[in-house]
């Protein structure tokens, strides 16, 4: 069992990354990784998202018949989505500043809806949970790592803002790396955003590519 | 009949689809219950702060309740009203103007004798690096409206310096000021226009 887990968090996080491996959500990647701690926002509130539609689209795998999954699929989704947007808002309203325009964006993300076709409606429901839970942990780390390179080349800070999104407590995060830094209006702008994500995706596969040849013993990274 | 035949029936599969459908927006509705006052007051909160930086200064009536709707430059307006001892001493309202990239929504202050107390730009999509350095978080350019009226400078020249008024530009980026001056000037001619109304201290 924790071997499935195991495999699980392996697949999410780096060989079937959302972002890296099966280029899915592009569209809120784009809109949102400006900053790092953009990225890293929107990337948890989609985890809390993927967990939730996950497991509830896992339980009712029995029941629904294949003619309205979709449909049906597409509503749990789009209640979740809307049920994090109104509980932010009330009760985190100030980080709601920041993410509001974003949560909305979740709806438009493929992935969420790749998860539940792909996994949730195969298996039972704490696997799915824990695909939810790890595949979100991906996405985070890729919108994080977009962000914080757009972010160091742009702007030449790091996790700006931070302390709007964690409290106050984690302003030490935020950094400037490049002091009198006149930036680099390119990275901001959505252009940047592919561009990052290109290398981004080049450098995961170079990196793949040099495992495979390093050990022979161990089978290369599948990607599906 | 078991599941298995059940899943195939169009019946079950179109109250299934409809059973989803009445649970998922049972719990919008609660949640929009559970959620409103909290967001209502969070947007009030928001709206506080906002009019305690484009006035700054202690009133002894809620602004948020003191409110008035007049016809405005584009559309009505919604005037916030200052009071000391039941005389108005200055309005607040919300101008637009057209940025780059869309509307530029500005709060602006007023004393009753037509001075600037404050301009925040509460929404833009201006480009970043460029255009948003009317925010107070990049720049202090929003500052210098600070103490104008209509008469210094005077009427023709509420404009940016490409245009030969008064008012800086930025270095790649003309329209976004030119936008937030062109809203600042509007208001100042409403107020100039609905100056009787807006300061009859009896509505």
């Amino acid at each position: 069992m924790s071997n499935l887990y195991a495999r699980i968090s392996r697949e999410s996080l780096w060989s079937n990354n959302i972002v890296f491996a099966q280029t899915l959500g592009l569209c809120p990647t784009m809109a949102v990784t400006s900053t790092a701690t953009n990225g890293l926002g929107m990337g948890l509130a989609t985890t809390a998202v993927l967990i939730a539609s996950n497991m509830m689209i896992s339980s009712i795998r029995h029941s629904v018949s294949e003619e309205v999954r979709i449909p049906v699929f597409i509503v749990i989704i789009a209640t979740l989505v809307t049920l994090v947007d109104v509980s932010i808002n009330a009760w985190a309203h100030d980080l709601y500043k920041v993410l509001g325009l974003y949560i909305a964006l979740i709806v438009a993300n493929c992935a969420v809806l790749g998860r539940a076709e792909a996994y949730a409606a195969k298996n039972p429901i704490l696997p799915s949970g824990m695909d939810g839970l790890m595949m979100g942990l991906g996405f985070t780390f890729a919108l994080t790592l977009i962000g914080a390179v757009r972010e160091i080349l742009g702007a030449g800070t790091l996790f700006a803002d931070a302390h709007l999104l964690l409290g106050p407590a984690f302003s030490f995060m935020e950094l400037k790396i490049i002091p009198n830094y006149r930036g680099f209006l390119l990275l901001v702008l959505p252009p940047g955003g592919f561009l990052a994500v290109g290398f981004l995706i080049a450098a995961k596969r170079i990196i793949d590519k040099r495992r495979a040849r390093v050990s022979n013993v161990m089978p290369a990274v599948v990607v599906i | 009949m078991n599941l298995e035949e059940l899943r195939g029936k169009l019946f079950y599969q179109t109250g299934y689809l409809a059973a989803v459908a009445l649970l998922t927006t049972a719990a919008l509705a609660l949640a929009d219950r559970a959620t409103s006052a909290d967001i209502a007051a969070a947007q009030a909160r928001d709206m506080q702060q906002s009019l305690a930086q484009v006035l700054p200064g202690v009133y002894d009536n809620d602004l948020l309740k003191d409110t008035l709707t007049l016809d405005g430059p584009n559309g009505e307006v919604t005037v916030y009203r200052a009071r000391k001892a039941g005389k108005v001493e200055a309005v607040v309202f919300k101008v637009s103007g057209n940025g780059y990239a869309g509307a530029i929504d500005c709060m602006m202050g007023l004393t009753r004798d037509g001075h600037i107390t404050g301009v925040r730009v509460i929404r833009h999509k201006e480009t970043p690096g460029l255009g948003d350095k009317i925010e107070t978080a990049k720049g202090r350019w929003i500052y210098d409206f600070d103490g104008k009226y209509l008469g210094s400078p005077p009427h023709e020249k509420w404009a940016v310096k490409k245009d030969g008024g008064v008012f800086d530009q930025f270095a790649g980026a003309t329209i976004t000021p030119r936008g937030v001056v062109k809203a600042v000037k509007s208001g100042l001619d409403f107020f100039d226009k609905q100056r009787s109304k807006l300061l009859d201290d009896r509505s």
